[in-house]
């Protein structure tokens, strides 16, 4: 399996996988088990388990890495990468390539988890602040949060944060006519299942009186039209009466058209886009979204805010996570958790890179052209940006004639086309206008652009940070050293539990940049696309099939919105079929908090199902609910195998019991990597999952985005799955999707798709199946090493663990007063990065390896873990003083182990080499010491400190 | 940890003290150390009207966030703005400084004396 009999490792899956063929037998003899196969078998529940491969598998035999490429080059050269002038929301735009080369193709960044334990992350953190900045900065709003999925469920979100913060009563939320098409598909499906009435007006021209009743209303600045217009009035008529006002906003309009802020909005939204993120078939991007001051704690998704370390120096961290939905559960506002932090990132360091007079520059560069393009073609706009109309006799003609000559325009209505103008088109207008004038005629038009009220007159990234790297050379070593603070896969293992933290391969990873997979702009022609759906089709097809599934979506762009999909489709299901009253999703108590707030958001209401003592679904007390409910029961959701990390035996009882009484069964597939190739959820009763392409298919997890969260689903919910109005295909995998989309991108983020894909082909059903086995033996290895020193919490049959382990610290806790937290941090100190804390049991350790460590980096983990049991007990000997040991003190820098005298019991060695000599080879030294949380969420700030506060 | 037998107590972990027709209310020590450090206390408007039972004000910390219950029908007549300037005195001084609102009422419904608290709160 293992390369053969030399030992040499030659297939890919030789290479994904850690463990060697040594190693292995190894583990396994530790673990107790003669093989891979019979290690799974025997944890498994025999019931669900495939039956044996028959061939008939639509996985091709795995290829190996240059076949992957040369099969992806060829799928690439189906694709055309027309010159797009199609705007809504998507730009063509310059990456630096100091950014392409230094953040996108960088492990360092690309590979780093969310910045769940701040002071191994003090890069990224900075590098989102100054995210956080350039929003605020551009929006004129006090706080910006860490980036949003995408411009369209920025606005929804913006839409239930106008909902809960505004006074007014009423239930209606007006809409602006002239908004992105996708936006208003998005919003019209989200505002239904919650029960907002929608009103779409035309706020450029309806008097302020014909508002009627609202809690909030949302323009578009400029308008989709490309109108640029004042909605100063509008707000104001909102505001008298308790609403909220949204600005849907173009960034690189705010640097020279007033910003939505000093206009009065309260909320701002939109694509960080066009700041140096290629438009990659529609994503991934990031949305950003803005609030005045007073909104903050209202803000959905990621924020990062500034506290103090245990040195009183400033420090990094997200800040206010109490609002998230991990924590509030059926309480919740929002189901977002993840952000676009690798996206976000390239959209700082563009306006890092730029500079205030660079970002001016390349707007008004913008302007000019189309400036220049509205006088020679003859628009009809008279107050625009980028963006110009023009009549025509047909406009279907029109586009086909542009098409025909590499050009893509936007039809806007029978009789108008628009386009819209960027940086590339600035850089190069000659063969673009010689086309359009062709196309359009040349005529003397409206030579007017921007009313003058709407000039803008503040500043913005005033900050020294986006004064200071304007050279290459300076932008290349902030880059380095913002990525030199943060720990990644590239220094060692990240076992988070939960997270699947595997190796995302570098040939999975290449086809990224490919300009074929990232010039396409998301609403472009099918037959410019043909390449993108090949891939799309083979991967879905394939996904189809590992989870015994009919069909796939890959449109949500996170596992949340891959939730939500699921949970809609349900909702849909149950309505078409005259059952409105089932609106009842029962969710076990050890359920991912994320799973009760997007039952929430799909208009559901939630109840919640007791657990056993193992983690378990309490047979019991599902039966008694689902009889208590049995007429509005829509759905469970269970997670398989569970958040303990346990496979279930009762599975088959739970899921047909749910049928029995009419519901639908939702399996959360984030633990996928347990299963795949051995059982698929759709053959033990799922109706419905969702997946996460950045955990079990190789996607990085970016240092906190993107993902991407298909929904997979049986045919009969099909109809009901996410559609798109402006889809190249609604048809998956044979069947229609006709349901509301999640996403503002008809395929979600797909420059990213290229990376499961070759996973997927590279590894074959084989060498799935085979790395499935691995990830089982590397958490069932680290649970048999430990379980002398931690208890392993919740274990299945014959005490083995699924693809992760909880490692309980309540009884060292209490013996020598050690947390939880002094272990993650400690762990810092031997260089890794802490495991899951406190989730799904508080007081525990998740530790989940997966198949890509070898078994040197498992023991080296383990030896760390059992020296810190072993500090621990001297601390409750009372041989350290609980307050001052070597775990209460960490992280140690190196500034506090060499500056000034050393008054601690334990020696400088101890508090930065505990592993040894060995490990000065390796060092990483954390940049800050223990951060202070609870200072942080007391004082809030959450834009860039001044340099003098580092000082 | 004791509590105040002046007091009395909800199963929510609040603490009422009666003062004529007026009841200030704030958590127990027991549940601000069940809470951890609290960063962000949310109270009702003065004047505003209050149901037992319902919520009326989130208690944020680093780790969680509790709600705040009316233990009374009534009517708010203070809020404890130093607290929501500071919100580490639920920390702190919950049984003193830490107090959070105080409700004008007319009935008052059955609560909890001290002793019975502490059966509640050792289990």
């Amino acid at each position: 399996m293992t390369g053969g009999t030399s030992g040499a490792r030659t297939a890919f899956a030789d290479r994904h996988v850690g463990a060697d063929a040594a190693q292995t037998a190894a583990m396994l003899e530790r673990v107790g088990h003669p093989s891979l196969e019979a290690l799974v078998c025997a944890a498994v529940p025999a019931s669900i388990q495939l039956p044996a491969a028959t061939g008939g598998t639509s996985i091709p035999a795995a290829a190996s890495e240059r076949q992957a490429i040369a099969e992806l080059r060829a799928i690439a050269t189906k694709n055309m990468v027309n010159r797009s002038l199609i705007g809504q929301g998507y730009y063509g735009t310059i990456t630096p390539a100091v950014i392409q080369r230094n953040v996108l193709e960088n492990p360092s960044w690309y590979t780093a988890y969310t910045p769940y334990q701040p002071e191994i992350s003090q890069g990224r953190l900075e590098a989102l602040i100054n995210f956080q900045q350039v929003v605020a900065d551009l929006t004129g709003l006090a706080t910006a949060n860490a980036s949003m999925l995408d411009e369209s469920t920025a606005v929804v979100e913006a839409m239930l944060l106008a909902r809960r913060a505004s006074k007014s009563a009423s239930n209606r939320f007006v809409v602006d006519a002239d908004l992105f098409p996708q936006t208003h598909a998005l919003l019209a499906g989200r505002a239904e299942a919650v029960g907002i009435e929608l009103a779409v007006l035309p706020l450029a021209t309806i008097e302020p009186a014909a508002l009627g009743e609202c809690f909030g209303l949302v323009v578009q600045y400029p308008g989709a039209s490309g109108l640029v217009w004042d909605p100063a009035s509008v707000i104001a008529a909102a505001h008298e009466q308790g609403a909220l006002a949204v600005a849907a906003a173009d960034l690189l309009a705010l640097a020279v058209i007033t910003s939505p802020g000093e206009l009065g909005a309260d909320i701002a939204v939109g694509s960080s886009q066009r700041f140096g993120v290629p438009m990659g078939f529609g994503g991934p991007h990031a949305g950003y979204l803005a609030v005045r001051a007073g909104l903050e704690r209202q803000l959905p998704g990621r924020l990062v805010g500034v506290s103090q370390d245990a040195a009183g120096k400033p420090a990094y961290r997200l800040t206010l996570q109490t609002r998230e939905q991990h924590i509030r559960r059926e309480k919740a506002t929002s189901n977002i958790c993840t952000a676009q932090v690798l996206l976000a990132v390239m959209a700082s360091m563009y306006a890092v890179y730029h500079g205030p007079r660079g970002i001016r520059a390349i707007a008004q560069n913008v302007h000019e052209t189309a400036k220049r393009f509205a006088a020679e073609l003859g628009s009809t706009s008279e107050s625009f940006f980028d963006t110009l109309r023009f009549e025509v006799e047909d406009a279907d003609a029109a586009v086909a004639a542009a098409h025909g000559l590499g050009v893509l325009i936007w039809k806007a209505d029978a009789r108008t086309v628009q386009i819209s103008l960027d940086e590339t088109v600035a850089e190069d207008p000659e063969p673009v206008l010689a086309v359009l004038t062709q196309v359009l005629g040349a005529s003397a038009g409206a030579s007017a652009a921007l009313p003058a009220a709407l000039e803008r007159t503040s500043g913005y990234l005033t900050h020294p940070v986006f004064n200071s790297y304007h050279s290459e050379t300076a932008m290349m070593r902030y880059l380095k050293l913002l990525a030199d603070r943060d720990y990644a896969l590239d220094r060692g293992m990240i076992p988070l539990g939960s997270c699947t933290m595997k190796l995302n391969a570098a040939t999975e990873m290449a086809a990224v940049t490919w300009p074929e997979f990232s010039g396409l702009h998301p609403f472009a022609p099918a037959a410019d696309v043909q390449g993108y759906l090949e891939l799309i089709g083979d991967l879905e097809t394939w996904l189809a099939e590992l989870t015994g599934y009919d069909t796939v979506s890959l449109q949500p762009n996170a596992g949340s919105q891959g939730e939500l999909a699921g949970l809609l489709a349900i909702r849909g299901y149950h309505r078409s079929r005259g059952d409105e009253q089932r609106n009842v999703c029962l969710i076990p108590q050890s359920a991912h908090g994320t799973n009760a707030a997007s039952a929430v958001l799909a208009g559901m209401r939630v109840v919640v199902v007791a657990t056993d003592q193992n983690g378990n679904v309490d047979l019991g007390d599902l039966r008694a609910k689902i009889e208590a409910h049995r007429d509005e029961l829509s759905a469970l959701m269970i997670t398989y195998p569970s958040t303990h990390g346990v496979y279930e035996h009762d599975v088959l009882e739970i899921t047909s019991a749910v049928h029995e009484a009419g519901g639908q069964v939702y399996v959360d597939g984030a633990n996928l990597n347990a299963l795949l190739g051995y059982a698929a959820f759709g053959g033990f009763g799922g109706d419905v999952s969702h997946l996460n392409l950045h955990k079990t298919f190789c996607i990085p997890h970016g240092g906190g985005g993107p993902g991407v969260g298909p929904v997979a689903a049986k045919a009969h919910l099909a109809p009901f799955l996410p559609g798109h109005p402006l889809a190249q295909s609604n048809e998956h995998v044979g069947l229609e999707h006709g349901g509301t989309p999640v996403s503002a991108a008809p395929f979600g983020s797909p420059s990213i798709l290229p990376i499961s894909w070759a996973y997927v082909r590279m590894m074959g059903l084989d060498g799935l199946t085979r790395a499935t086995g691995a990830a089982v033996l590397a958490a069932n290895y680290v649970a048999a090493r430990l379980r002398d020193h931690y208890p392993v919490l919740y274990a299945g049959e014959g005490g083995l663990v699924a693809h992760e382990c909880i490692l309980d610290v309540r009884t060292l806790s209490a013996e020598t007063g050690v947390s939880v937290d002094d272990i993650a941090k400690r762990l810092v100190d031997y260089g890794f990065h802490a495991p899951t804390m406190s989730f799904p049991v508080a007081g525990t350790l998740m530790v989940e390896p997966t198949e890509s460590e070898d078994q040197g980096e498992l023991d080296r983990f383990v030896d760390a873990m059992i020296a810190i049991e072993q500090e621990a007990r001297r601390v409750g000997d009372g041989e350290w003083p609980a307050d001052d040991n070597p775990l209460a003190g960490a992280p140690h820098t190196a500034e506090s182990v060499i500056a000034g005298e050393w008054g601690h019991p334990y020696s400088r060695e101890l508090a930065v080499y505990p592993a040894g000599a060995a490990q000065a080879r390796a060092k990483y030294w954390p940049p800050v010491r223990r951060i202070d949380q609870a200072w942080g969420d007391r004082n809030l700030f959450c834009s860039c400190p001044p340099p003098e506060a580092f000082a | 940890m004791t509590a105040p037998a002046d007091l009395k107590y909800t199963e929510e972990h609040e603490w009422v003290l009666i003062e004529g027709d007026v009841a200030t209310v704030g958590i127990t020590d027991y549940a601000q150390a069940a809470l951890g450090d609290v960063v962000f206390v949310e109270l009702p408007a003065v004047g505003s009207a209050v149901a037992a039972s319902t919520v009326v004000g989130e208690i944020e910390s680093t780790k969680s966030v509790g709600e705040l219950f009316a233990p009374i029908d009534g009517e708010v007549v203070e809020a404890n703005q130093a607290v929501v300037d500071s919100p580490e005195l639920v920390n702190s001084d919950p049984y003193g400084a830490g107090w959070l609102i105080k409700v004008r009422f007319t009935e008052l419904p059955a609560l909890l004396d001290a002793a019975a608290y502490e059966e509640l709160t050792s289990k």
